[in-house]
């Protein structure tokens, strides 16, 4: 039985988030909406464009490479970080001294900006002085992220994933230890093995955190632009120029602000498409 | 201080949670709310409460109509069945709470606090913290911290419910002491009628968010004006059979019928609903003038003084009650002694036919 | 299947047990023979769930063995004990049918497919799943999926003992006795040694030939419910089972017959040996307590109406007696006195009844 209380005022309450809303998300939204229909050549004259700048965009070759660079990049590093951090969590100790130890070492990478998480893993990742680019030298691998596009990848994905993946395993582990000790007797005295255990008690019991994590990283690595752009500055050529690196140069670089700002409104619709198949399938999948 | 509801409804949504309902609480004894889960009895505390605003109609307190007034400006106090205490607080801070609030001060709270806690037995564990309390105590400093406030209207919503069932008894015998007398009005919610009347006071019977009946407890009991209050009021579940009364004879089917009986004999000729309550179909012991029917056991609940038999009568189910322990196997046929004197017969209508 | 045996048992949480506080266990001696239904009953912390640990292994005891049989399993994992347990919170594999429910611990054993659905057809009838086997798990009510936890344990033929942990916390008040009638009738059907933990007397009492009576770590009594009932063999087995529970007065012996604040209290039973005891007790049950011309003069303080039956408070001096008088007998008003049924009153020394 619903135990809601309908009070009109509380609204008033809201006021204040509506007000901060509008002037931070909603006014700049309908501002770039507004620049990626029309055209103006400065003294607020403007133009109306329709959806020219649309179907340029979405067949512009840049548009698509730096989409397909995007799309790999995501998938690459949910494919790694999402087992990896789950296996972590099942590896973390449940209870005793030791939790509290992971569990602020996983938190550590979390709590470093930004651009300091690219600055850093510049300096470690240089051939010369870099302790991880002098190792890899050392041991026979020809290794300079400056200059290879396969080195900067390697990289950036490393990085990404020291980054982030203790944001999967401190949701998993706390999905985890939600799951009361009966289960696993239960699961003991069913003569379930390590597998069987995992796969139908720990797995199901994940899938809403798992759910939650997924679009975290999707979103967050979707939209990623910081720490590459540090690291490598989209390089070497454009190998590692995600869409937000390119955004960025075509609406800056270039000034461009109109097929920029188309440009950054099919982005928008992209993580907003994906994010609710996604989501959608996980939760039918719940109710059946 | 009297507590009355005027034609309150509450819906949300589509759905109706209390339908009209009218109801004026004795100041006093107990109000006791009895009702199955989901039959209403929540809802209705927190329209009582004022944390749910009826859809219609309105709530009057000493004469005051205070429907749409806030929660925090009556004076009311509630207790729930989770065991809710501040967990950071010693119980001495925690049963102070509601006066500090209130802005008393200095001597006045140490006093009330030790009086209530003497009340309650909770003087040794006042610099405890409830987390180091057994469900009991937790419990009664929930209900010492409804009881120090002096509110004018105390809610108990199924208090007892999650403790152990010595330490409801326990609690129970104590209760009515605890609240009586200071011009409270006190609202009781329960599922099981065996807690109503032991507390005693009057009772509302609830069923799908309607009030069937209000009145004292013991008389609601003993005479029910309809079959949804004889059946909301009995744990085990009263026997209901569809019988036809043609002369002297109550026919149950067309092998088994019964003589009528003193009672059943002032019946017109027609056909009735018979309810008749477990304690009144005991294993048969062949005393004189008593109906005895056979039936297939389906279990034997022991109580630990009482014994509870669910057996199959007819494609029905029926329930003995009886004291003593009498442990029948499933499976067995068994003979059981009804008391046709203690039946009740209602109309087809559902209410009581007073013999 | 085999007898299960507790040797010497004893079990601390601490390191260094020094006092009798320190025991969670106090030694245990206890044979289980094959086939039997036994119930642990105790309030909480009385040691009943260590014991159900120990005998599942997921516990190893610090003194003394268990034994299954003639093998010594003390030290022996749970998984290879053939042991099934059914918990408090239903466990179910979400993402599986209710047929691959039952069918995972066969499958996990290795067992061919053919038998796997032989046996998991014949024990889904058992529990009246048939119907629902294609159904998925996750959406199931509760009660249905306690009866897949059970049918887990059911399905296999090499269980020695399948153990409930308090199985009916999380069903429907109403629907309880439907799964006690099914677990009865299982139990008659199957005879595996079924052993039912529970701090509620109605489900121990319900469900086991023998009952296992725990408090503060030690087996108080070991009886059938009759037994429990009628010559409960510590005060406390008097006062936990039944409601109301057993009178326990305080008493002297002389000449060998027990007397109570200057009345003699005639018995039936053994008083002998009384006198060297430090706290001598009589023991009567309210329901063998009546009121009499002659006896015990004392006070009606109270009586609550319960229906069916009502409990008289009568105080006499400082000592509050109970009794049960039924429904329409007098209670009288002034001169009361009362008297005890002398085959239901027996005499306790230091707690224990004497024999």
């Amino acid at each position: 039985m619903s135990t809601k209380t309908v009070n009109q005022r509380a609204w008033l309450f809201v006021l204040p988030v509506v007000l901060l809303v509008a002037f931070n998300a909603v006014i700049p939204l309908m501002t770039v909406v507004n620049y990626s229909f029309q055209e103006t050549f400065g003294d607020n004259v403007f133009f109306w464009e329709g959806t020219k700048r649309y179907e340029q965009e979405l067949h512009s070759e840049r548009f698509h490479a730096a989409l397909g660079r995007q799309l790999a990049f995501t998938s690459i590093i949910l494919v790694i970080e999402v087992p990896l951090g789950v296996a972590i969590a099942l590896a973390m100790p449940k209870r005793g001294p030791w939790v509290s130890v992971c569990l602020v070492l996983m938190a550590l990478p979390l709590l470093i900006p930004w651009n300091v998480v690219g600055a850093m893993w510049n300096i470690f990742a240089l051939p010369e002085i870099g302790l991880l680019g002098r190792t890899i030298n050392a041991i026979g691998i020809d290794y300079n992220f400056t200059q290879s596009p396969v080195a900067a990848w390697f990289t950036t994905v490393l990085m990404d994933v020291w980054h982030w993946t203790s944001l999967v395993v401190l949701l998993a582990y706390a999905g985890l230890c939600s799951i009361p000790d009966a289960y696993y007797q239960a699961a003991k005295i069913d003569g379930a093995g390590a597998w069987a255990t995992f796969r139908y008690i720990q797995l199901p019991k994940l899938k809403r955190v798992l759910t939650i994590a997924i679009l975290l990283r999707f979103m967050d690595s979707f939209m990623i632009y910081t720490e590459p752009f540090v690291l490598t500055g989209g390089g070497p050529g454009n190998a590692t120029t995600f869409l937000s690196i390119d955004l960025v140069k075509v609406a800056l670089g270039q000034f461009d602000l109109g097929p920029a700002a188309a440009m950054s409104l099919i982005y928008f619709m992209i993580i907003l498409a994906v994010c609710w198949v996604f989501y959608t399938l996980m939760m039918r999948g719940e109710e059946q | 201080m009297t507590l009355e509801l005027r034609n309150v409804v509450k819906r949300v949504g589509l759905e109706t949670h209390i339908h009209d309902t009218s109801l004026t609480l004795k100041e006093g004894g107990f109000n006791i709310l009895l009702g199955t889960t989901l039959s209403g009895k929540t809802t209705l505390m927190q329209l009582m409460a004022g944390l749910e605003r009826p859809t219609a109609g309105q709530i009057w307190f000493n004469g005051a109509d205070v429907t749409g007034v806030a929660v925090r400006k009556r004076n009311v106090a509630m207790v729930h069945q989770q065991f809710i205490n501040y967990p950071h607080l010693s119980v001495f801070e925690n049963i102070a709470s509601p006066l500090r609030v209130a802005g008393v001060r200095g001597g006045e709270v140490t006093e009330r606090v030790g009086k209530v806690a003497d009340l309650l037995k909770l003087t040794p564990m006042l610099t405890r913290r409830p987390g180091e309390l057994s469900g009991g105590q937790q419990q009664r400093t929930a209900l010492a911290r409804a009881l120090v406030k002096d509110a004018g209207l105390v809610l108990l919503d199924e208090p007892l419910a999650n403790l152990d069932f010595k330490l409801r008894e326990e609690l129970r015998d104590e209760l009515p002491k605890l609240f009586e007398g200071h011009g409270r009005t006190v609202v009781y919610a329960t599922s099981e009628p065996v807690e109503a009347l032991l507390l005693g006071g009057h009772c509302a019977t609830l069923h799908e968010g309607r009030v069937t009946q209000f009145g004292e407890t013991a008389k609601v009991y003993r005479a029910p004006q309809d079959l949804r209050t004889a059946q909301v009021f009995s744990d085990p579940p009263i026997n209901i059979a569809e019988i036809i009364k043609r002369g002297g004879k109550l026919v149950l089917s067309d092998e088994v019928s019964w003589p009528a009986g003193e009672r059943a004999a002032a019946l017109p000729d027609g056909t009735y609903t018979l309810g008749i309550r477990p304690h009144h179909v005991s294993p048969a012991a062949h005393e004189p003038g008593e109906v005895s029917v056979e039936g297939r056991v389906l279990v034997t609940e022991l109580s630990g003084s009482e014994s509870v038999i669910h057996f199959e009568l007819g494609g029905r189910t029926w329930v003995s009650q009886s004291h003593g322990i009498h442990p029948f196997r499933v499976g067995d046929a068994a003979r059981f002694d009804v008391a046709m004197e203690q039946c009740l017969y209602f109309g087809q209508d559902g209410e009581l036919f007073a013999a | 299947m085999s007898q299960i045996s507790l040797k010497d048992l004893r079990h601390s949480y601490v390191a260094q047990p020094a006092g009798d506080d320190d025991w969670a266990l106090k030694r245990l001696n206890i044979d289980w023979s094959d086939g039997g239904a036994y119930a642990l009953l105790g309030p909480s912390g009385c040691g009943k769930t260590t014991l159900l640990n120990i005998i599942s292994g997921l516990l190893a005891p610090t003194e003394g063995s268990v034994w299954f049989g003639d093998k010594d399993v003390t030290n022996i994992a749970p998984d290879l004990r053939n042991i099934a347990q059914v918990f408090q919170f239903p466990v179910v594999y979400d993402t599986m049918s209710l047929f691959d429910n039952l069918a995972f611990p066969l499958r996990n054993r290795g067992v061919p497919e053919p038998q796997v659905d032989a046996k998991v057809r014949e024990i889904a009838e058992m529990l009246d799943l048939t119907g629902m086997l294609q159904d998925r798990a996750s959406g199931l009510t509760a009660d249905a999926k306690q009866k897949i936890s059970l049918g887990r344990a059911l399905v296999r033929t090499d269980v020695n003992v399948i153990m409930f942990d308090e199985p009916l916390t999380v069903i429907d008040p109403h629907l309880k006795w439907i799964l006690r009638s099914k677990l009865k009738e299982l139990h008659q059907a199957i005879g595996t040694t079924m052993i039912y933990v529970t701090h509620d007397q109605t489900e121990a009492l319900t469900f086991a030939d023998q009952v296992v009576v725990m408090h503060e770590g030690t087996v108080v009594q070991t009886g059938t419910p009759v037994e429990l009932f009628e010559k409960p063999r510590h005060t406390f087995v008097g006062h936990f089972i039944g409601s109301p529970g057993m009178n326990v007065l305080p008493c002297a012996v002389a000449n060998g017959v027990p007397m109570f604040a200057g009345t003699q209290v005639p018995t039936d039973h053994p008083v002998a040996g009384a006198e060297s005891a430090a706290r001598l007790e009589i023991g009567v049950r309210p329901e063998f307590v009546s009121f009499a011309e002659d006896g015990i003069p004392v006070n009606i303080v109270k009586v609550a109406d319960a229906g069916r039956y009502r409990i008289v408070d009568a105080r006499h001096g400082e000592t509050v007696i109970r009794l049960l008088v039924s429904d329409g007998e007098q209670v009288p008003s002034d001169g009361a006195r009362v008297r005890f049924d002398p085959a239901h009153t027996q005499v306790y020394a230091d707690g224990w009844m004497i024999t």
